[in-house]
């Protein structure tokens, strides 16, 4: 499979300014994300994720390492304009608070704003607006104004936006921190059928554990650099390797960490509360088999 | 212990005008003593029903009585409310202005009048409180951690020494760590000052953790009033209401299909491990 | 809460419909046809004209008699003013150094039916029937030939965009940081005014840094997709000026000569200022 996104090494330093010392904030990340797949990327606040964020949408120029994007490198000297807009074009990013990342007075304008600065036709720019809306189910507010929506729309007309510009990747920073229990569910269930049903590459970043459970992959990083990196049944296996970096576990995975603590035969790679209860009564079972 | 009762409390925005929201109705609580949160979706009125308290908004109709004073009676008694039930608003780290740390966490003890030496008193026992170490009280609030931000201006109503402390989702946007950080220092607070604390939040993780009373709220009405446990064993209906009950609670509700019962009125994985363990030695 | 005064409302009228080229046109042909009416006649020709359109737009009575608050203590300022000072010949009341004229009843009478009548045409052209995106829009293709000369009209308007956009957003924020200083005893409402100005700090100080860290989020956020300022960009929405829109001027002139005609030909009384 190709990789829409490889890093290699990478490292990035805030310089200080005045007497504040320089701060580092990612030191040799290196990994790959796949065409079509969902990563997540955990970390505590200030762990270097927002920074990575912002390299991988050439916001911010790598210190050293390689980024790689869609078999372009875009780090060195020979990086030119018209490929970081290239980049941009394939990589589209939605950031955390909604109300910062809106330009247009109605939500119709704002979704078509990528479109025209692209220099789409505008017949053509109607249909992708259009298609977009009803993607993340937001069709019906087109003529309305932004500014009256909840958090959650105002995160899907943030979606629509980017994928009017037809994407091929797109990295969410922490983009439903901000929002209640209903607008998390319907962003995070837009960008699952995206990345089900339309093959967009997605790289979530997040404080949640049950959005991250979800992902193919999630990467975990502490301190600038990856603690770990794998499946989620394998990075939450280690509980107190994360709750040591400040993060969590599913409370599935927490209940039956205890319960292999206490001596019983668990799996810990179960994130939904039916598998989690099925496996708790199959332990009890054989504990009690082997007794009798 | 003070007590701030709500009787029939309605509150309705934009009275008389098409755009009008019956934002709270026929509100009857009793509120004082331990850590209570109230839980509810966006519209449910509970931001509403915070700023009540300590007379930011005045109830369309009805009383809120301050230990058995009627709040709006008389003008001061509103004033001093804001000191009595100090709230900390959402994201309150974007309303820190002061040009150092300590002047920002000292701009409501000195709003009360109090003496400069009991101001300093107040500020240093808040910051104590809200975990804002003492080498940062000389710095500009606008150059520490969002994390720091934060508990500095939870430090700022903390030195108004509130018979409640009321707190609008104060974990919102943070990682576990600082949520159990942040948390876990209110709760600290609650025990030694021996104040009130309201928490407003979405997260049934979090209050089921923290709390010892649940206020539950929707469409402007208070649905359910009681104990973590009592709440959360009527998970169905919290589903119904499209809220979420903790993970563990539905897994528990999944393992009496399986014919393990370990009770309905699980909310945390500590309880429930709890549970399981003894479930087990009984069989 | 003044929620719908002064704001774009929502409908299907021949007045939404209009070009909001056309309508800038419009307005400032009308705001011109207002002044060059003269007499009692002239002006009662520009008000029919302004209730027919009024009609024409369905925006319901009671958000533009809402709407001419604002200019209330203006018109009553400068009705007292006529009524007391006007120097006219029919005396109508004479009390110690009280003189009211009959010619300065009609004429405040007019001058203030001037005010309302500007207000409510411009604001039913320009804001309730058109929302402020298509005007900037409007704006800018009108004066995109200035771009030729190296007037960055894209970026004013894209400026101006921005500014509506967050002008609801900041409002609000404002409210919430008031609210917030006031649940630590902040007191807006007492004192001298220095106190008062100093009580200010407090939430000037956050709005700024909350604004400015807008400004940088948003920035990036345009950054991302694709933003590189007017060059090469396409637009979804392109103005078509469609035979209504030529009909409608045309009235509008029509009534301009009209009022003409009338100055002319049918002296009333005719108002001064």
């Amino acid at each position: 499979m190709k990789n829409a996104i490889e890093v290699k090494d990478l490292s990035f330093t805030y310089e200080g300014y005045g007497d504040s010392p320089d701060v580092t904030a990612l030191r040799d990340v290196s990994f790959t994300v796949p065409e079509g797949s969902f990563t997540a990327i955990l970390g505590h606040n200030g762990s270097g994720k927002s920074t990575l964020a912002s390299i991988l949408c050439m916001l911010e120029e790598p210190g050293s390492g390689e980024v790689i994007i869609y078999g372009k490198r875009m780090t060195g000297e020979d990086v030119t304009d018209e490929d970081i807009f290239e980049a941009r074009r394939r990589v589209g990013m939605v950031f955390q608070n909604p109300d910062n990342q809106i330009v247009a007075t109605v939500v119709e304008e704002d979704v078509a704003f990528g479109c025209e600065n692209l220099g789409i036709p505008s017949a053509e720019i109607r249909k992708r607006v259009d298609a977009a809306l009803d993607t993340v189910g937001m069709r019906k507010y087109a003529r309305h104004s932004p500014h009256k929506l909840s958090g959650g729309q105002k995160q899907r007309v943030a979606i629509a936006g980017v994928i009017a510009m037809k994407r091929d990747c797109i990295i969410f920073d922490e983009s439903t921190a901000m929002l209640d229990p209903l607008g998390r569910r319907d962003v995070m269930e837009t960008i699952e059928k995206l990345n089900h049903e339309d093959g967009v590459t997605v790289i979530l970043i997040t404080h949640y554990m049950e959005e991250a459970s979800r992902a193919d992959k999630i990467i975990v990083l502490d301190g600038g650099r990856v603690l770990t990196e794998g499946t989620p049944a394998e990075v939450f296996s280690d509980p107190e390797k994360l709750w040591e970096a400040s993060l969590d576990v599913p409370q599935s995975t927490e209940l039956l960490y205890r319960m292999k603590k206490a001596g019983y035969d668990v799996r810990l790679d179960i994130f939904d509360a039916e598998g989690c209860a099925a496996e708790i009564s199959r332990a009890i079972e054989k504990r009690r088999g082997k007794r009798v | 212990m003070s007590e701030i009762v709500l009787k029939d409390v309605n509150y309705i925005y934009n009275k008389g005008t098409p755009y009008e929201v019956h934002a709270l109705r026929d509100i009857n609580l009793t509120l004082g003593g331990g850590i209570i949160g109230i839980i509810g979706h966006t519209g449910s009125g509970k931001s509403t029903l915070v700023q009540l308290l300590n007379g930011l908004a005045k109830p369309s109709s009805g009383k809120v009585l301050f230990d058995g004073e009627d709040l709006w009676e008389k003008p001061e008694r509103v004033r001093a409310a804001r000191f009595r039930a100090g709230l900390v608003m959402q994201y309150p780290e974007y309303q820190l202005f002061a040009s150092t740390v300590y002047e920002d966490i000292a701009f409501g003890p000195r709003n009360m009048g109090l003496s400069a030496d009991e101001v300093d008193r107040r500020v240093r026992l808040a910051a104590e409180f809200a975990k804002v170490s003492p080498d940062v009280m000389e710095r500009s609030p606008f150059d520490l951690s969002g994390g720091q931000k934060r508990r500095v201006a939870l430090a700022g109503v903390i030195a108004m020494n509130p018979e409640f402390l009321v707190l609008d989702e104060p974990a919102a946007g943070l990682d576990p760590g600082s949520r159990r950080f942040i948390l876990g220092g209110i709760k600290e607070y609650r025990k030694k000052s021996g104040n009130s604390v309201i928490i407003v939040s979405h997260s049934m993780e979090d209050m089921a953790s923290y709390c010892d009373r649940i206020i539950v709220m929707a469409n402007g009405r208070v649905i359910m009033d009681g104990s973590c446990a009592e709440v959360f064993s009527r998970s169905l209906e919290l589903i119904g209401l499209g809220l979420d009950v903790p993970q563990v609670t539905h897994i528990a509700s999944a393992l009496r299909e399986c014919g393990i019962d370990i009770g309905r009125d699980v909310y945390t994985v500590g309880y429930a491990a709890e549970k399981l363990d003894s479930f087990c030695k009984k069989a | 809460m003044d929620v719908a005064f002064g704001q774009y409302c929502e409908g299907d009228s021949l007045l939404h419909r209009l070009d909001p080229r056309a309508k800038l046109i419009i307005s400032i042909l009308y705001i011109v046809v207002i002044f060059l009416a003269k007499n009692v006649f002239a002006f009662a020709a520009v008000t029919v004209a302004t209730l027919a359109m009024i009609f024409i737009s369905r925006i319901p009575k009671v958000i533009i008699a809402g709407g001419l608050k604002p200019i209330l203590f203006i018109a009553m300022f400068t009705a007292v003013f006529n009524i007391f000072f006007f120097k006219g010949e029919t005396l109508l009341v004479d009390v110690w150094i009280i003189k009211i004229y009959l010619e300065g009843l009609i004429n405040a009478g007019l001058i203030v039916l001037r005010i309302v009548l500007l207000l409510i045409s411009t604001s039913l052209l320009l804001t309730y029937t058109t929302t402020p995106i298509a005007l900037t829009d409007g704006l800018e293709q009108l004066l995109s030939p200035l771009a030729k000369i190296g007037i960055p009209i894209h970026d004013f308007s894209m400026m101006m965009t921005i500014a509506l956009r967050f002008i609801p957003t900041l409002i609000e924020e404002t409210d919430k940081i008031m609210n917030a200083q006031k649940a630590r005893g902040a007191d807006f409402s007492s004192g001298s005014i220095i106190k008062r100005v100093r009580a200010l700090i407090p939430i000037i100080i956050p709005l700024f840094v909350s604004a400015f860290r807008r400004a940088s989020d948003l920035a990036t956020a345009m950054e991302c997709r694709c933003y590189t300022g007017g060059k090469g960009r396409t637009r979804m929405n392109v103005l078509h000026a469609s035979p209504r829109d030529f009909v409608f001027t045309f009235c509008v002139i029509c009534l301009g000569a009209g009022v003409i005609l009338i100055n002319i030909y049918a002296p009333g009384y005719s108002v001064s200022m």
